[in-house]
């Protein structure tokens, strides 16, 4: 039987973001967005980690006022690997950023990111009519 | 703040028919009101299945990251005690190199983080992270105090069972998993949201470490030992 899991509380920036981790590629394409709570407003207390398997680029960053979160991500990644965390989130869940509209499996639709000034975003949604689509795990 | 608070049970009756599933939108924690997933999820990408992921290796870690009570001139106040077990798949098999962090209140139950208000004091030779990685046997250690209860604003006199919080990043990416490791006996955990949020009496057990007498170091340390069990999946490799 495996262990469950647990929220990583209000605190887990002691523990998970003792350095800056958000750099997945120094000169890569910039990636931001807010995760955002049911109602709307930004998750303050989250934590996002990305992971590109092809280049075993990952990265983490601690959400900040607003929810905001922000990366450098490599600028040929077809797509990135999700996970979130936040207090009040008993389990970590599981999504994916696609860099492009291309080769986008149907159900994924939302999870393309938009291009905004030079960057990328994409908000993560936990709730709602528009929330993110997360995947069983 | 929620415009329509919450007013039944803290804690729900266990159902041993949830495994080791928390449940996500557990009223008795408030916070998951708005943040707890509440559409269905999606079948995930089967390439994720097998995929492994990120490894860390020794430029992850730090000197005497894996001892919390050395990190600073002097030594923090509280009871010293040894947490070591094993980092394990479900099939028994170790996860070797697996990059484990925590992070724990000091001896008064207090953080240091800018967030944390309760008014117990901090410990200036107390940061309360640590971080090592696995061995060729799934053993991991650390050295630290013994974390106090802290109330929180939860609901009405809430306060945590003393934890240490636990991040684990096991072989394949779908072996991610933070969890939070109690003592045995410890009488607030049956009132605690949390812990209840596993429902499941035998898998909430599997949060609870064992009393290490045999590893207690005489005259310095007692001692606490927790295996964590990862989800290995029928595509693994040997």
């Amino acid at each position: 039987m495996r262990t469950p899991s647990q929220t990583v509380g209000p605190y887990f920036a002691i523990g998970m973001c003792r350095r800056p981790d958000d750099e997945l590629a120094p000169d890569g394409i910039e990636l931001r967005g807010r995760l955002l709570d049911g109602r709307g407003d930004g998750i303050d207390d989250g934590v996002v980690e990305l992971w590109e398997p092809r280049s075993r680029a990952w990265g983490r960053c601690g959400t900040g006022a607003g929810g905001e979160f922000a990366f450098r991500v490599p600028r040929d990644a077809p797509h990135l690997e999700v996970t979130v965390f936040a207090r009040g989130l008993l389990r970590h869940q599981l999504t994916r950023v696609y860099v492009s509209g291309e080769g986008v499996p149907a159900g994924h639709e939302t999870l393309v990111a938009e291009h905004e000034g030079d960057g990328l975003r994409f908000d993560i949604r936990m709730q709602g009519e528009n929330a993110t689509v997360f995947f069983a795990h | 703040m929620s415009a329509d608070p919450y007013e039944g049970p803290v804690v729900l009756p266990d159902d041993p028919g949830l495994g080791p599933e928390v449940q996500l939108d557990y009223p008795g924690y408030r916070s998951t009101q708005w943040r707890a997933p509440r559409h269905p999820l999606v079948t995930m990408p089967e390439e994720l299945h097998a995929l492994e992921g990120p490894v860390f290796g020794e430029s992850a870690l730090d000197e005497l990251d894996n001892d919390l009570t050395r990190q600073h001139g002097g030594e923090p106040l509280g009871e010293r005690i040894l947490v070591h077990g094993r980092v394990l798949g479900d099939d028994g098999r170790p996860v070797r190199g697996a990059l484990v962090e925590v992070w724990q209140a000091n001896a008064a139950g207090r953080y240091r983080h800018q967030v944390d208000r309760h008014p117990a004091p901090l410990d200036p030779n107390f940061s309360g992270a640590g971080r090592c990685l696995t061995d060729g046997e799934g053993r991991y250690s650390f050295t630290t105090i013994r974390p106090g209860a802290y109330p929180w604003r939860n609901h009405d006199n809430a306060w945590r069972p003393a934890h240490i919080h636990f991040s684990i990043f096991g072989r394949l990416f779908t072996q991610r998993l933070v969890t939070q490791m109690y003592f045995p006996g410890d009488p607030l955990m049956p009132y605690d949201p949390i812990v209840n949020s596993v429902r499941d009496p035998r898998s909430r057990e599997l949060l609870v470490a064992r009393f290490d007498l045999e590893r207690t170091e005489p005259e310095w340390a007692l001692a606490f030992e927790w295996d964590v069990v990862l989800q290995s999946t029928p595509f693994e490799q040997p």
